[in-house]
């Protein structure tokens, strides 16, 4: 019986890998041997923790999802370490074979390599204390240098650049954020938004420059960074540099072997690649021109690819809108959908600046297609709802923004 | 410090007495009614009650004004002489005129009349109490030979059958209402007609409600004598010993049955033959009427229309039976005692009589003839006839007929004298001098009421900044213009003297009015005055509480007069161009223009806007929406009021009078009114004018609540009204302003050192836009502004205006404009992706008695999207 089981083979210990386990554990628990090749020494951990280890809200402890113990429970062979890696998908052989020389037999092999940080297109990206803000490696080296120097520079003002720079504030350093927009998560806040978290951000300590033109990093003899340089001719000084501008999926495998790849290795809405026997989750896909960067639609696309993986086969997956938050302590923000709006679009705006509340939503034929909330996002879900539920809001419009509670407000209105 | 002083109330007829309480170092006062004031025993309607409001010193005129620049009383005074003078010197005496009010005191009205008639020598002393009661004083004369209202209060009591005419008594006369609702509630058997166009809250009471045609209230008397003749129910022994001119009377009518009444007026003929048939068989008919009857081009013929009837029955003057004329103002009867109206001289004497005055007074210049009337006196001075004019304590510029051109008239003339107690009015805004008088707190003398009662209004405070008394002012003018020692008086009691003993001057029954037994008067009694009803004299050392019982009338042959009347229609009807009837009337909360009942927050609540009220038919056929604007015009004016749906009359519509330009950009009704006079009294037809109606679109409506007073000047349309702690603006606009942002914070902000916080609320594509300010947790003020009137009620956000500090749900659900509803406490918020917060997880975890966190995910999704809130779950199972 046990001989009659099919061989699972997963590239990837992280979020959607596991997830996809998890799921197929629950929905057919009998049905693969599971092989999980990691480069990473760890277990299973909530990588989008690691802003709040970064700040010191949560231990690595906390942030395991799955402890070695799981893969033992579950009776999962776990490959895990930098030798572990693998190096090499014989899609003909279908085997997988890892840098030390581990190799391992698939009947389904399951992709979930990740992204990696995008690389500014500038000299000195190489130098030492330049790094990306990616696994708990680059969370001990920014912890390490938070002991030992004060100057650190963010490039990015999106979420991930802005956690980790609110976490190296609050391990003590001196941080400034680059961004290259003038308005900070431009993609997901427009510019009143923006202008209420740079204030708040502000008053944590983080210092910005905005609408910054990055020309190199600069070195010492040591080849470490000594020297942020711009376009405009100014200078930072700085000891450590985070590259926070974005990611792309890590298809490197994928491409070596031959599978179809654009961006992101491409799959169809069963998470299936152009090889029938090989699927792939997470942000190494690319699907329907979408790559990913956000937890939630991972979490759907385990969900599905689950599904198939089991042979129960009906599930489809659907992106949909994805709603944004950043995990700084005290800063509440909410963003789904497309907040900027074309000319059919209307908006409705409110603002309570002495309590750093704002938030747009944005309408069009009498639907919501896009939220910002800023300072008050408790109704974020509810407009998340309304979006996908595609709800006609034309009677609730008078109240919308006021939230689930206050929307039915104004309907007592006697003239 | 408190004392209690006994006065009289400033506002209608009905006379209240008040017992104050003073606190004269806050110059704050309790107000309570008098419970020994036959006027009112105690009682006090919503006005009086709010008196303490209004004696605030904001908005007071302090300190006389020369072309607007302040100045003391001697300047002031030597100006006005000095112009009057001169414009006597060069143009006569009739190139100056007084305009005056029924506010003002006895006394003073009685030097005001004095200097004019007497000295000056010109008859042009005219009052607003032309436009009040004139049309009664004219009805009385013709039928009693006097100015004599021949019942009383209490008769109220003591009536089988009330009949309302043209008076909206429960708004208007308030206490006397209550006291007729009493009388009902204490016997039942009294009926109530109520006979009005509209129906009027004094309806409410009524037994019957005739609302006949405008205007054709002497068709349905005339109708009376006929049926009364007819069926036999005439008391032929009065009419023959008492009246004269009944055949006359009887014979102009023409036999008209009820059926052609009811046609005439626009009524049921059951209805009709119901009011007739109680007015036969009831014994004892108290006729009550006021400017439905007075305010007309036959209101003189339509009062002696109603007197016919008492008189053909013998229904005069007696207990619980007679006529009563609602006067409208605290001292309009006070006024017609002294002579105050253009056509009179002081103490009833007649023009015939004038030698008697000239005597009295040593004033051989006495004018011998009638002076012009209110609506003619305002065109002499547009025409340039009258060069200098002193309105004393009153507001034409909003009260009269056709008042654009009343305006016109102030603006064009030479020489514009106002003393007021308000700084701000319509009027004082075009005067030349303003000198500033004592209000009804600070004031001291006589004002007579509706029954013939004199009573005391006495000084509460000390007079603010540099206000003085009326008849100081007059008397001051006079002494400068050369008249020392005839106007020499120290006090009112030295005034209040001289006018009773001309009251009894060579009178040997001659005039009705004559408190004689007064002209020794100490000023200790006048001090201790008690309320009393004329005349008082040697026969009448008391008083006397009805007259005409014993059929013993001032006309020459002592008889009371029928007076043939044949009904006429309003003057100008209905046309194509202007389909509508334009009613006006009080409200009832506010007084007159506003200036002091405006000052009171709970006096503005019950109507806080101009409106004008239609039938739903007719606001259908001309496109009004409840509540939306509409645009009235008339071929004089033309006004905005907000549309109240009402059933009245087809074709009819009312609005209030009282609003002016301090509170409201196109409220002034007196802007359509037709300028057209009863041919007797000169009284002005203020309840019909034909005009016609559209609705006014602006591109936004919208409302402020502030707590500070803001200037509102560059809005199309916009309406100002106090409230208990804020004010209240309705605003409406023709083009929107390029950003309300923008715009509220330079509007609503005096100054940007304030550092305010802003709430704000835009709908860019609906045309709405809600802001808030506010100052710590103190809400300053809000506005909402929306493409049409579709906004909030005001009052949740009025409550939230005076509270010191905002709940956090008050200030999120603020720009809704309605009280926060059932927001459930969830408690802190742990899962930020689904919003779930530690109270609500903690009761469903008791409730089904869970144990993980994954059973909280699959029970709430709590913990299920980025998982960082599970360690707080877990410990919540500790």
């Amino acid at each position: 019986m046990h001989n009659k089981k099919q061989k699972l083979v997963v590239i990837g210990n992280g979020m959607a890998g596991m997830r996809t386990i998890e799921e197929l554990l629950s929905a057919a628990p009998e049905q693969y041997d599971i092989t999980v090749f990691g480069a990473e020494p760890y277990g299973n951990y909530n990588r989008i923790m690691l802003s709040a280890v970064l700040a010191g809200d949560k231990t690595i402890e906390d942030i395991v999802i799955n402890n070695r113990q799981w893969y033992i429970d579950n009776h999962i062979t776990l490959h895990a370490g930098e030798s572990k890696a693998v190096i090499s998908i014989e899609r003909g052989l279908q085997k997988v074979i890892a840098k030390d020389g581990t190799t391992a037999d698939y009947d389904r092999l399951l992709i979930a390599t990740g992204s990696k940080a995008v690389v500014p297109d500038v000299t000195g990206c190489d130098l030492d204390g330049v790094i990306s803000f990616r696994d708990i490696v680059d969370v001990n080296k920014m912890l390490a240098y938070s002991r030992s120097h004060k100057k650190a520079v963010v490039l990015g003002g999106g979420l991930l650049g802005l956690e980790a720079a609110n976490g190296l504030v609050l391990r003590g350093m001196d941080v400034t954020v680059i961004h290259n927009h003038d308005v900070l998560l431009n993609r997901q806040m427009d510019k009143p938004a923006g202008l209420l978290l740079q204030t708040e951000l502000e008053k944590k300590g983080i210092k910005f420059k905005m609408a910054a033109k990055l020309k190199c990093l600069l070195g010492d003899a040591n080849k470490h960074i000594t020297t942020v340089s711009f376009e405009d001719g100014s200078e930072l000084d700085c000891d450590l540099f985070i590259m926070a501008i974005g990611v792309r999926p890590n298809i490197i495998l994928a491409k070596r072997a031959g599978l179809y790849c654009e961006r992101g290795i491409v799959v169809n809405d069963t998470l299936q690649s152009y090889d029938p026997s090989i699927y792939a989750v997470g942000e190494c896909i690319q699907h329907r021109g979408d790559t990913f960067g956000l937890v939630a639609p991972l979490f759907e696309q385990a969900k599905v690819c689950a599904n198939h993986l089991s042979a129960h086969g009906v599930a489809e997956y659907i992106t949909l809108p994805t709603a944004t938050k950043l995990k700084v302590t005290g800063i509440h923000l909410f963003s789904i959908g497309d907040i900027q709006g074309d000319k059919q679009c209307e908006s409705l705006c409110f603002s309570d600046s002495a309590l750093g509340i704002y938030k747009k939503l944005v309408l069009k034929d009498d639907k919501l297609v896009g939220a910002v909330l800023y300072g008050d996002t408790a109704d974020g879900v509810w407009y998340q709802q309304l979006l996908e539920q595609e709800t006609n809001i034309s009677v609730l419009r008078d109240g919308l923004i006021f939230g689930k509670i206050y929307s039915s407000n104004t309907s007592n209105w006697v003239i | 410090m408190t004392k209690t002083i006994l006065t009289t109330c400033p506002y209608c007829g009905v006379g209240c007495g008040i017992s104050a309480t003073v606190y004269e170092d806050q110059r704050q006062i309790k107000i309570n009614g008098d419970h020994s004031h036959p006027a009112n025993f105690g009682r006090l309607c919503s006005k009086g009650s709010a008196l303490g409001d209004t004696v605030e010193l904001k908005g007071r005129l302090l300190q006389p004004q020369v072309y607007g620049r302040e100045t003391d009383w001697i300047e002031a005074l030597d100006l006005v002489a000095d112009s009057f003078k001169a414009v006597i010197k060069k143009y006569g005496a009739d190139a100056v005129a007084f305009y005056g009010s029924g506010q003002l005191l006895t006394e003073d009205y009685y030097v005001a009349n004095k200097l004019m008639k007497g000295f000056i020598g010109s008859g042009n002393m005219d009052t607003n109490s032309r436009l009040c009661m004139s049309s009664s004083v004219a009805g009385h004369k013709r039928a009693f030979g006097s100015d004599t209202v021949p019942n009383c209060y209490e008769d109220y009591e003591h009536a089988e059958l009330i009949i309302l005419i043209g008076s909206n008594t429960a708004w208007c006369h308030p206490v006397s209402f209550q006291r007729i609702c009493a009388a009902k509630e204490a016997n039942p058997a009294l009926k109530i007609v109520v006979i009005d166009p509209r129906r009027t809250a004094s309806c409410d009471i009524a037994d019957l409600h005739l609302p006949l045609a405008s205007g054709s209230d002497a068709w349905l008397f005339n109708g009376l004598l006929s049926y009364l003749y007819e069926h036999d129910a005439l008391d032929s022994a009065y009419i023959e010993a008492h009246t004269e001119g009944f055949i006359e009377s009887r014979d102009s009518i023409n036999n008209v049955s009820t059926v052609q009444v009811a046609e005439h007026c626009q009524l049921n003929a059951e209805d009709v033959q119901q009011f007739y048939d109680w007015f036969v068989h009831t014994d004892k008919v108290l006729s009550l009427y006021s400017q439905g009857i007075n305010q007309s081009s036959s209101g003189t013929d339509k009062v002696n229309a109603i007197i016919n009837c008492h008189l053909a029955t013998g229904k005069l003057g007696k207990v619980g039976s007679g006529a009563l004329s609602l006067t409208g103002q605290p001292n309009a009867m006070g006024g017609r005692e002294v002579g105050g109206m253009a056509n009179q001289l002081a103490a009833h004497i007649e023009f015939s009589d004038v030698d008697k005055v000239a005597r009295f007074w040593n004033a051989p210049h006495t004018t011998k003839k009638a002076g012009l009337t209110a609506v003619e006196l305002f065109d002499a001075i547009h025409e340039g006839k009258i060069k200098a004019v002193w309105i004393m304590g009153t507001n034409p510029v909003v009260s009269l007929p056709n008042a654009d051109k009343v305006k016109q008239a102030l603006q064009g003339c030479e020489f514009v004298v106002v003393s007021d107690c308000i700084a701000n009015t319509d009027t004082t805004a075009l005067a030349h001098v303003l000198l500033p008088a004592q209000g009804w707190s600070e004031k001291d003398g006589t004002v007579t009421n509706s029954e013939r009662r004199i009573s005391r209004q006495r000084a509460l405070f000390k007079p603010a900044g540099a206000a003085k008394p009326d008849w100081w002012i007059i008397t001051q003018i006079a002494r400068r213009m050369g008249f020392e020692t005839e106007f020499n008086y120290q006090n009112p009691v030295d005034i209040f003297r001289e006018h009773a003993a001309l009251s009894g001057f060579e009178n040997n029954g001659q005039r009705d009015f004559d408190i004689s037994a007064y002209a020794e008067i100490s000023a200790t009694e006048y001090d201790q005055f008690q309320p009393t009803q004329w005349p008082v004299n040697a026969a009448y050392p008391q008083g006397r509480a009805r007259m005409f019982a014993d059929g013993q009338f001032f006309t020459p042959s002592g008889k009371a007069r029928f007076i043939a009347v044949t009904p006429r229609p309003p003057v100008n009807q209905p046309t194509a161009d202007y389909p509508l009837i334009l009613n006006t009337g009080r409200l009832r909360d506010q007084w007159h223009t506003m200036t002091r009942t405006a000052l009171a927050a709970k006096l503005n609540q019950h109507k806080p806007e101009p409106f004008v009220e239609i039938h739903p038919n007719d606001a259908t056929h001309y496109g009004l929406q409840a509540n939306g604007l509409a645009h009235l015009e008339s071929q004089w004016g033309s006004m905005i009021a907000r549309v109240q749906l009402t059933e009245n009359k087809l074709g009819s519509v009312f609005v209030p009078m009282h609003w002016t330009e301090q509170y409201a950009s196109h409220g002034r009704m007196g802007a359509l009114v037709n300028p057209v006079v009863d041919p007797i009294s000169k009284q002005p037809e203020s309840k019909h004018t034909p005009v016609r109606i559209r609705p006014y679109t602006p591109v936004w409506q919208g409302f402020i609540l502030s707590r500070r007073e803001l200037k509102i000047t560059d809005v199309d349309y916009w309406i100002k009204s106090k409230g208990d702690g804020f004010y209240r603006y309705e605003l409406a606009g023709d083009t929107l302003p390029d950003d309300w942002r923008d715009y509220v914070r330079k509007n609503l902000c005096n100054s940007t050192a304030e550092n305010p916080q802003w709430q704000d609320y835009q709908d860019t594509a609906k045309g709405v836009y809600r802001a808030a300010r506010l100052l710590d947790e103190q809400l300053e003020s809000v506005i909402f502004i929306a493409a049409d009137h579709h906004l909030p009620e005001r009052s949740w956000l009025s409550m939230l205006c005076a509270k010191a500090e905002l709940t956090k749900a008050e200030r999120m659900a603020l720009l809704t404009g309605s009280p926060p509803v059932g927001g459930a406490d969830v408690g802190a918020i742990l899962c930020a992706c689904f919003n779930v917060g530690e109270k609500t997880i903690l009761a469903v975890i008791k409730e089904q008695g869970l144990t993980t966190h994954q059973q909280v995910g699959q029970c709430l999704k709590a913990g299920t999207n980025c998982g960082s809130c599970i360690p707080e779950i877990k410990a919540l199972f500790e």
